[in-house]
C-alpha cells in the first residue's frame, strides 16, 4: 500500500501542470475561477489547444487520435485541470460519443466523426431524456420510422445540454413500439440543421439558459447514421455508463471549489474575525473537507481497480451520489459564507460585463451556482436511480 | 392553551389566501419578477385596500394589528404565495422604527404607508457588517444646527421605490459598540444620497447606497439621540418572525407541489409517489414542517417577552427554519428532478425564496451562536 504518485505518475503530473501554467489562457481561468458561464468560442478554443496537445481526448487509443490514457492518467490529468481552473472538457462528443463509435460504429462512421470530434467541427449534444423519459429513459417516446433509405423521426427530447450550440445530436430512438421499452430503441446520429429540428431554449431558476428543448418533426435522418444494429441501442447507452465514468466523483471539481471557498472564507468576516475562524463554520468546513478526503481516497481505489483493467460497476453509482453531494455541500456553504451578498442577482456577474460586481468580486455567482448545481444529483441518472442500483446489487431481491 | 386564531386574524387570513391565490398566479409573479421596477404598485395598493398594510401596525399606530400573531399570519400568506412585494421593508422594518421611535410630525407618513401610497426602506447593514446589528461605520456629525451622514450602506432591499429611507449611522464609539448608534430620515433624492439598484435572486429589488456628504436637518432624527440599538433590536426580532413566518409558508406550497406531482409523475409504470424511497422522505419533511411550524408559533408568542426570551426565542425559529428551508427546498427539487430546475415551474421561485430569506436578517449559524449566547445570560 503506498498513496503517493509513483515516480512515472508525479512525471505525468508535472508534465499537465507545466503545460497548464504555459497554455492555459488566464482570460478562462479566471472566468472559471469566478464561477462565470463560456462562451461557444471559449470552449472551442481551449479544446483546440487541447488538441493540438493530443491531449483532448485522453480515454481514446492513440489509433483514434487520443491519448490513450489509462484511469490514472486521466484521473491525474482531470485534477490537474480543475486546479487550474481549467474550462472543462465538454464530454458529449468526446466522453459519450466517441468511446460508443469506437466499440460500435461502422468503419465509415469512425473514419468520418472520430476526426470531427476532435478538430470541432461539430458540436454534439445528448437527446436521451423527454419529458416522460427521466430516471425511466427506457419509456422515451421519440419515434424513427424506416422510409426507403432514410428515418423519419419524430419526437420531442428535453434539457439537452448546450443544444443551442450543436449542429448534431445523438440520439435514443424508438425504431420498434412493440418490443420491450429496452429492446425497441436505437441509437441514431441526427443533424440538427436539417429541416423539422427546432431547438427551443428552457430558463433555468438561476437564470442561465444551457438546456433546451428539441423537437422532431418529420426529420429524415440517412440510415448511415443508425449506429450499430437497430433496437440494440440501449445496449450502446448503457455501454457508455459503465466506462466512461471515471470522473463522476467530480473530485478535482471539489477540491479547486474548497480552495475557493477557503479564500473567500479568509476574507469574509463575522464578530470581527475571519469567517474561516468562526467555530461553526469552521465546523461545517472541516466536515466536507473529511468527507471529501475519504472521497478522494475512495475514488482512487475505483481507478486504480480500473487501471488495471476492472470495469467499475456499482462504485460509479457510489462516487456519484456522494460526489455531488459533497460538491453541493460546497456550494451551499460558499452560499452561506457570502452572507447579505449571496442575494443580488446580477446576471452580469454570469455574463461578465464591465460593471463593478455588487460586493466582493467573488459574491456574485455563488447563489447562482448554488441553485444551478442542485442539478448534479438530478441529471445523469438521479442519486435515487444511482442508490437503487446499488441497492438491488447489494440485495440481489 | 387555544392554538386558534382568533376570529379577526382568521379573517385576515381567509382573505389574504382568497385574494393571493385569484390574483398572485406564478404568470403573474413571474411578469412581476422580470419587471424592471420588481414589484407590482397595482398589486401593492390593492393589498393595502385590503388592510394588509394595516394589519402589521397596532392601533395607536395607525394600524389593526402589529403583534407578534398578525405578523405571522399575513406572512405565512405572503410567504405562502411568494409574494416579492416589500411589505418587510416597508412596513414592518423602516414603518415600524418610524412607529416606534418617531415623533408625532415623522409618524405622519405612516397614515400613507398604511393607505399604500409610500414605501420605505430601512439602510443598515453595511458591506462588512455581514448579520452583526451594532456593525455600524457610517458616521453621523452635527454640523451647523444639521447633521451631515457619510457611509455605505449594502443590499438595501426596496431602496429605489422609498419615499425616504430610514438610515443607521454612528455618532460615537467604535464601529461594533451597540451604543452610539442613531437613525434618521433621509427623503430619496436627497443630495449626496445614491443608489446602485438591481434585482435580487428571490425576487424584488435592493441597492448598494452611498451618503456622501448627506445634508439633514436635526429634524430627520429618529429617536433618541445615540441609543436605538434596543429598539433596533425589538424591530429586527419581529422582522426575523416575519421572515420565519413567510419562509414557512412557502415551504406550505413547496410541499404541496412535491405532494402533488408524487401523485401524478409516473416513472417505470407508476406514480413516483409509490416508490417508498422517495415517501419516506416525503414523511420526514412533514415531520420537519411542522417542527418549522411550531417554532414560529413559538416565536411570535414570545415577541413581548424581556430582551433575553424574546431573542432566544426568535433565534431559536430563524435557527430551525434555516435548517428546515433547506431541507424543504432541495428536497422538493430533487424529488421534482428536472422540471423543479425550470424558471417557469412554481417551484423554482418557492424554493429560492425559501433558501434566499436565510440571507435576509441572520443566518442559520448566525441564530445559532445567538441562542447559545442567550441561553446563558
Amino acid at each position: 500500500m503506498d498513496l503517493s504518485d509513483t515516480p512515472e505518475e508525479l512525471a505525468f503530473r508535472e508534465e499537465v501542470r507545466a503545460f497548464l501554467s504555459a497554455h492555459l489562457p488566464a482570460r478562462l481561468s479566471d472566468r472559471v475561477r469566478a464561477g462565470k458561464s463560456l462562451s461557444k468560442e471559449d470552449h472551442e478554443a481551449w479544446h483546440a489547444m487541447l488538441n493540438t496537445k493530443g491531449w483532448l481526448a485522453g480515454s481514446w487509443p492513440k489509433e483514434y487520435g487520443g491519448a490513450g490514457w489509462n484511469a490514472v492518467e486521466r484521473h491525474i490529468f482531470e485534477e490537474e485541470c480543475a486546479l487550474a481552473y481549467a474550462p472543462r472538457i465538454l464530454p458529449f462528443g468526446l466522453a459519450m460519443l466517441g468511446p460508443v463509435l469506437q466499440a460500435f460504429g461502422s468503419p465509415a462512421q469512425k473514419d468520418y466523426w472520430l476526426p470531427r470530434i476532435l478538430s470541432g467541427a461539430d458540436w454534439w449534444c445528448q437527446g436521451y431524456s423527454e419529458p416522460g423519459a427521466g430516471s425511466d429513459l427506457a419509456s422515451l417516446k421519440t419515434r424513427a420510422v424506416r422510409d426507403g433509405d432514410h428515418y423519419l423521426v419524430n419526437g420531442q427530447k428535453t434539457w439537452t445540454t448546450l443544444g443551442q450550440h450543436a449542429n448534431m445530436i445523438f440520439c435514443l430512438v424508438r425504431t420498434d413500439p412493440a418490443a420491450k421499452a429496452q429492446e425497441g430503441i436505437s441509437f441514431l446520429l441526427i443533424d440538427m440543421t436539417a429541416p423539422g429540428v427546432e431547438v427551443r431554449p428552457i430558463l433555468l431558476l438561476d437564470g442561465t439558459a444551457e438546456v433546451n428543448e428539441v423537437w422532431f418533426t418529420d426529420v429524415r435522418v440517412p440510415v448511415e447514421n443508425l449506429v450499430g444494429e437497430e433496437n440494440k441501442g440501449w445496449t450502446y447507452a448503457k455501454y457508455l455508463l459503465t466506462h466512461e465514468r471515471t470522473n463522476i466523483a467530480g473530485v478535482g471539481f471539489s477540491i479547486a471549489g474548497l480552495e475557493r471557498l477557503k479564500h473567500i472564507a479568509r476574507i469574509e468576516r463575522s464578530g470581527g474575525r475571519p469567517l474561516i475562524e468562526n467555530p461553526h463554520f469552521a465546523a461545517r468546513l472541516a466536515k466536507v473537507e473529511i468527507d471529501l478526503m475519504a472521497m478522494a481516497t475512495t475514488n482512487l481505489r475505483v481507478i486504480s481497480r480500473a487501471a488495471e483493467g476492472q470495469a467499475p460497476g456499482v462504485e460509479s453509482s457510489m462516487l456519484k451520489v456522494k460526489g455531488t453531494v459533497i460538491r453541493q455541500e460546497i456550494n451551499d456553504l460558499t452560499r452561506r459564507a457570502v452572507g447579505p451578498y449571496a442575494m443580488p442577482f446580477v446576471s452580469e456577474a454570469l455574463e461578465g460585463a464591465n460593471e463593478p460586481p455588487v460586493g466582493p468580486d467573488y459574491a456574485g455567482p455563488v447563489a447562482a451556482q448554488y441553485f444551478n448545481n442542485r442539478k448534479l444529483s438530478i441529471y445523469g441518472g438521479s442519486n435515487e436511480v444511482q442508490r437503487q442500483i446499488i441497492a438491488k446489487t447489494l440485495l440481489e431481491l | 392553551m387555544n392554538f386558534e386564531l382568533t376570529s379577526e386574524r382568521q379573517m385576515l387570513q381567509d382573505t389574504l389566501r382568497r385574494y393571493l391565490g385569484d390574483r398572485y398566479t406564478t404568470e403573474v409573479r413571474n411578469r412581476i419578477i422580470e419587471s424592471d421596477a420588481g414589484m407590482s404598485a397595482e398589486i401593492w395598493r390593492e393589498l393595502a385596500d385590503l388592510g394588509i398594510v394595516a394589519a402589521l401596525f397596532t392601533e395607536d399606530q395607525g394600524g389593526f394589528g402589529g403583534l407578534g400573531f398578525d405578523i405571522v399570519t399575513v406572512f405565512e400568506e405572503l410567504g405562502r404565495a411568494g409574494v416579492v412585494e416589500p411589505f418587510l421593508d416597508t412596513a414592518v422594518l423602516a414603518g415600524g422604527l418610524v412607529a416606534d421611535l418617531g415623533s408625532e410630525a415623522q409618524r405622519a407618513v405612516l397614515e400613507r404607508v398604511v393607505g399604500g401610497e409610500a414605501q420605505l426602506a430601512w439602510a443598515h447593514g453595511e458591506p462588512t457588517s455581514r448579520y452583526d446589528l451594532s456593525h455600524v461605520e457610517t458616521t453621523a456629525r452635527s454640523l451647523d444646527g444639521g447633521i451631515e451622514l457619510n457611509g455605505r450602506k449594502s443590499v438595501v432591499v426596496n431602496a429605489e421605490a422609498a419615499e425616504a429611507l430610514v438610515v443607521t449611522a454612528r455618532e460615537s464609539g467604535e464601529p461594533d459598540d451597540p451604543e452610539g448608534l442613531s437613525l434618521f430620515l433621509v427623503p430619496g433624492g436627497t443630495p449626496g444620497l445614491s443608489l446602485r439598484g438591481y434585482p435580487l435572486m428571490g425576487g424584488a429589488r435592493a441597492a448598494e447606497v452611498t451618503l456622501e456628504t448627506v445634508h439633514v436637518p436635526e429634524a430627520a432624527r429618529l429617536g433618541p439621540a445615540g441609543d436605538v440599538y434596543s429598539a433596533i433590536e425589538r424591530r429586527v426580532a419581529m422582522a426575523n418572525v416575519a421572515l420565519s413566518a413567510e419562509a414557512l409558508g412557502a415551504m406550505e406550497t413547496a410541499k404541496a407541489l412535491t405532494v402533488a406531482y408524487l401523485g401524478t409523475r409516473k416513472q417505470f409504470g407508476r406514480p413516483i409517489g409509490t416508490f417508498q424511497a422517495l415517501q419516506h422522505r416525503m414523511a420526514d419533511l412533514m415531520i420537519e414542517l411542522e417542527q418549522a411550524r411550531s417554532a414560529v408559533i413559538l416565536a411570535a408568542g414570545h415577541m413581548a417577552d424581556e430582551r433575553c426570551s424574546r431573542e432566544r426565542h426568535v433565534s431559536a425559529a430563524k435557527n430551525l427554519i434555516g435548517r428546515v428551508g433547506r431541507l424543504v427546498a432541495e428536497e422538493s427539487i430533487q424529488m421534482h428532478g428536472g422540471i423543479a430546475m425550470s424558471q417557469e415551474y412554481e417551484l423554482a421561485h418557492i424554493a429560492k425564496r425559501i433558501v434566499m430569506l436565510d440571507h435576509r436578517l441572520g443566518d442559520t449559524d448566525h441564530h445559532m451562536e445567538r441562542f447559545i449566547a442567550f441561553s446563558h445570560v
